[in-house]
């Protein structure tokens, strides 16, 4: 155990923790330049093209220090802001972490929030300095950020670049000798942390975890405490590039286990193995993770609805925090009401569908879940539009709120206040990290980020600011139901639950994106937005007066033919509301307004 | 080129089985021809083919084209109608439009054609278009009318994709054209041709008893023609197929004994729904009973069930088994066919 380095990397987006990853396993010939892929610890294409690590992975580096073996295993921790639950219980799976900071951009909020994580979880901080070598690097100005941060001293602070391979074996060392050794007790009952799982199609699931006491070795029956499941531990072993099956994974160590589980959501992260024969209590810190934001998943042809569900299950398998059930919607048929992460993560999944599985899919406005008093005092959870009941029925709703944080550059402090007050934002604290940083806490209703918040914030900071949240609980809230209704029927699909302050403006917007994007009928079409009977919002799109080319002689009609042949195709995947023809965008442009 | 269409003659010989009961000169300017080369084209297709005896024999003229003298060769040739680009009776229409002929060319050639003898003529007019008012395309009509023209074809101005035309319009250099405009004079059109005693046998084509187009009839007839030329497109019952445009190549292409062409084979629903658009648009419509005998009965229910909605609205009636659009209905011909496509 006195060998064994548990550690991971705090690092923004693009601050290069992948390519320092990738020399680090060079460097240890962890593997050879051959196998080399860049980054290899991203897997997925998608995180490859998104530049971020959706699930995190482990992988083990054996490396000679003054003569001396070691194990050094890496745990890669997930880099956005949706899955913080799942970074916390990989940080409390080390006993140390390097500090990544770009040496151009400087400390970023998801640094500081993943930082404060690992404080808490009492990890030893190496702060490394990436990127040194890049035109703009700014060393003494981002040290100085550095030391305000953690109280180091300058010369703790290690400088590298993943790049070019600067500074590698000076962090390997200060690993070794700074990180200390894992401690626990070896002989006593199994206990290890579940940090991650993925899907194997081979294999089943595979989990990951961390051995805090005891051992486990291959064979055990052991049981997950929070489900109270017994598996018997087919394989168990370590990850090297790929895994490495042992008779035994010790005490301090990182492993994997094979148990022939077959679905994701039997493994939860944070929840602790330990043996059916001789129990040891939970590890604290498990938490049930709880989608955050939901909407409607819908096949874009109504009779691919089984398709999509068989896809929506197998994507379920290695990404347990997917939550869905069946949701019928009148304008879109069968489909599926998701529960995710957050808005990041619901992008995810719907690329996944698209890229892996070939999925045209149609998503609906997204929204929080919201907490319904009836005037009996009931309480009823809404996830989904359609289920918030009658507004005479209610006494009251609650949304959640969460704490946001920005760092920016004071050029943009302006900006970020209009932005989150615009918002219903409070300001919570103002402070200067450094001179020409700022941090910003705002208290604020996740629904308002649900929306627009992410590409407001790119656009009104140059991309200039770096944004964390985390839950804060259920608020008092105003919040209405808004249809949008074409011709008079109401278009259940695009129905809205939002504050009542920004109905009026959320309805018009909607309305003008939605008369660009209707196309003209022989009739003419009124899209109004509407909450209950109240019109707050109307547009018309003007009939068609005709639809009818002029020649149609023997050199026309082949021509002729494939052009209608491909509007019939058109308006087959239209969706009808009414009397009026529906195209998909429409239903996205929710999505997309300004 | 002209014997390079020959050639092709020679070389599609077997394509047309049955007797041909009509010949068209148009695409382009045929009434350039010299005598000569009409003669040597109609020479040949009478040498390939078997030829009517009573065949309606039309070529395309501009107006500025027109000459006695050119009628009388035409007339001697054989050339029993003229279709004859008008366009529009005022000058201001034909500026904008860019045609080479005058206001005054336009009155004048009819009546030189008529006088050389040439009864059975069409017209082509054009509305929609900026500069046409109201009041501008009832005269035309009424000129036409007045000119005792037997046949005419009315165009909506249409703005081709990539043309100078739309160019202008996207930067804004020129009016779009105003689709209710457009729908309006349409709609005016159909009645006028109405009152003088015009049937209105296809969307853009009116005729006074006994002078439609045999020639485009054919085309709506779903009977088999031969295009000779570059561009010229073909049809067998089966396949449609397209002479190369390029004349360069077309020309290279026939030397070599060789025809440029492409074909397309038509499947099943294709012809079907070939039969619906083209159809729809004359005034006998979509007959449900030769629907049943050429292809099946469920194609039938299936085109029953999607004219529902349109025989609610007033845009299709159900007349002797046919599905046939009224007035308001043909002004939506192609959505409402695109629509009925199985």
């Amino acid at each position: 155990m006195k060998h064994i380095r548990n550690f991971c990397i705090i690092a923004h987006i693009d601050h290069g923790k992948s390519t320092l990853a990738d020399r680090l396993l060079e460097h240890t010939k962890t593997i050879g330049e051959r196998d080399m892929m860049n980054q290899v610890l991203d897997d997925m294409d998608l995180e490859r093209e998104k530049g971020i690590t959706i699930k995190s992975h482990a992988i083990q580096i054996n490396y000679k220090h003054k003569g001396q073996e070691y194990v050094l295993n890496l745990i890669d921790t997930p880099g956005h802001v949706d899955f913080s639950y799942e970074v916390s219980r990989a940080l409390a799976a080390c006993e140390g972490a390097l500090l990544l900071v770009d040496a151009s951009q400087g400390i970023q909020a998801q640094t500081i929030s993943n930082l404060y994580l690992a404080i808490d979880n009492n990890l030893e901080i190496i702060p490394v300095i990436n990127k040194i070598d890049m035109e703009g690097a700014m060393i003494p100005e981002v040290t100085d950020q550095i030391v305000e941060l953690i109280g180091c001293k300058p010369e703790e602070i290690l400088l590298a670049s993943g790049k070019s391979g600067i500074g590698i074996e000076e962090i390997l060392t200060a690993i070794i000798e700074r990180i200390p050794s894992p401690k626990g007790d070896e002989t006593g009952p199994l206990q290890a942390l579940i940090f991650d799982s993925v899907f194997n199609s081979f294999r089943g699931i595979l989990v990951y975890y961390r051995i805090l006491n005891g051992s486990l070795k291959k064979g055990d029956k052991i049981q997950f405490v929070s489900t109270g499941q017994e598996y018997f531990a087919d394989e168990v072993g370590v990850l090297k590039l790929t895994m490495t099956p042992k008779q035994e994974v010790k005490c301090g160590d990182v492993g994997y286990i094979i148990t022939g589980i077959k679905v994701a959501k039997e493994v939860k992260v944070g929840d602790t193995i330990t043996l059916a024969n001789n129990p040891a209590p939970m590890i604290k810190g498990f938490e049930e993770v709880k989608p955050m934001v939901f909407a409607g998943i819908f096949p874009v042809n109504t009779d691919e609805f089984e398709e999509l569900r068989d896809c929506m299950e197998k994507l379920q398998l290695n990404d347990a925090s997917l939550t869905f059930e069946l949701e019928t919607s009148q304008a879109l048929g069968f489909g599926f009401r998701c529960g995710f992460l957050g808005l990041l993560h619901m992008e995810i999944i719907q690329e996944r569908l698209e890229r892996e599985f070939n999925q045209t899919v149609i998503t609906t406005v997204p929204n929080v879940s919201f907490i319904a008093y009836s005037s009996k005092g009931d309480k009823l959870t809404v996830n989904n539009p359609t289920e918030m009941p009658d507004p005479t029925k209610l006494s009251r709703i609650e949304e959640p709120f969460i704490r946001a944080q920005i760092i920016t550059l004071p050029d943009y402090i302006g900006n970020i206040m209009t932005l989150c007050l615009g918002k219903r934002g409070i300001l919570i604290n103002q402070s200067y990290l450094t001179p020409t940083r700022v941090e910003l806490v705002f208290e604020m209703p996740l629904t308002e980020i649900v929306f627009d918040f992410y590409d407001k914030l790119k656009s009104q900071t140059r991309g200039y600011a770096s944004f964390d949240y985390s839950p804060i609980g259920y608020r008092d809230a105003d919040i209405v139901k808004m249809d949008i209704l074409l011709n008079n029927e109401k278009v259940d699909a695009l129905s809205a639950l939002i504050h009542r302050g920004r109905a009026a403006d959320f309805g018009r917007k909607l309305c003008e994106k939605l008369k660009e994007l209707l196309p003209k009928q022989q009739f003419q079409i009124a899209i109004q937005a509407a909450i209950g009977a109240k019109v707050i919002a109307r547009e018309n799109i003007s009939a068609m007066r005709k639809d009818v080319t002029a020649k149609c002689y023997g050199g026309d009609i082949s021509r002729k033919r494939k052009l209608l042949e491909k509007q019939k195709e058109g308006k087959k995947r239209m969706r009808q509301i009414g009397n009026v023809e529906v195209p998909q965008e429409a239903f996205l442009a929710v999505l997309k307004l300004d | 080129m002209v014997s390079a269409i020959c050639t092709e003659a020679a070389l599609q010989q077997s394509y047309i089985q049955e007797p041909v009961d009509t010949i068209y000169f148009g695409g382009g300017t045929p009434s350039l021809l010299s005598p000569a080369e009409l003669e040597q084209i109609l020479q040949q297709v009478f040498k390939q083919f078997t030829v009517n005896t009573d065949a309606e024999i039309t070529l395309e003229a501009n107006p500025d084209d027109i000459s006695t003298e050119k009628l009388t060769y035409w007339k001697n040739a054989g050339i029993n109608r003229l279709s004859i680009g008008i366009q529009s009776f005022f000058a201001e229409d034909l500026q904008w439009m860019n045609r080479a002929h005058t206001a005054d060319q336009a009155k004048a050639c009819i009546q030189l054609a008529q006088q050389a003898g040439f009864n059975n003529i069409t017209i082509d007019l054009i509305y929609g278009t900026p500069t046409l008012t109201d009041e501008k395309w009832q005269q035309n009509v009424a000129t036409a009318v007045s000119l005792n023209i037997p046949h005419i074809s009315c165009y909506a101005l249409t703005v081709e994709p990539k043309t100078a035309l739309d160019k202008m319009i996207t930067l804004h250099k020129m009016e779009n054209v105003n689709s209710e405009t457009q729908s309006r004079q349409f709609t005016q059109l159909m009645q006028w041709a109405d009152d003088a005693g015009f049937e209105h046998y296809e969307i853009s084509n009116f005729a006074k008893p006994g002078f439609r187009s045999r020639h485009n009839s054919s085309y709506w007839q779903g009977k088999h023609y031969l295009g000779l030329g570059p561009s010229a497109h073909s049809f067998n019952g089966i396949s449609r197929q397209w002479n190369i445009a390029n004349n360069a190549l077309y020309l290279k292409s026939i030397e070599g004994n060789v025809l440029p062409v492409e074909v397309e084979t038509l499947t099943n629903t294709q012809q079907l729904n070939e039969y619906i658009m083209i159809r729809l648009r004359t005034m006998e419509g979509l007959s449900l009973n030769e629907i049943a005998a050429r292809w099946d009965i469920n194609a039938v229910h299936k085109l029953r069930a999607g004219a529902e909605k349109y025989l609610k609205n007033d845009m299709m009636v159900l007349n002797n088994n046919s599905l046939i659009l009224t007035r308001n209905g043909r002004l939506f011909a192609d959505g409402i066919a695109a629509d009925l496509f199985c």
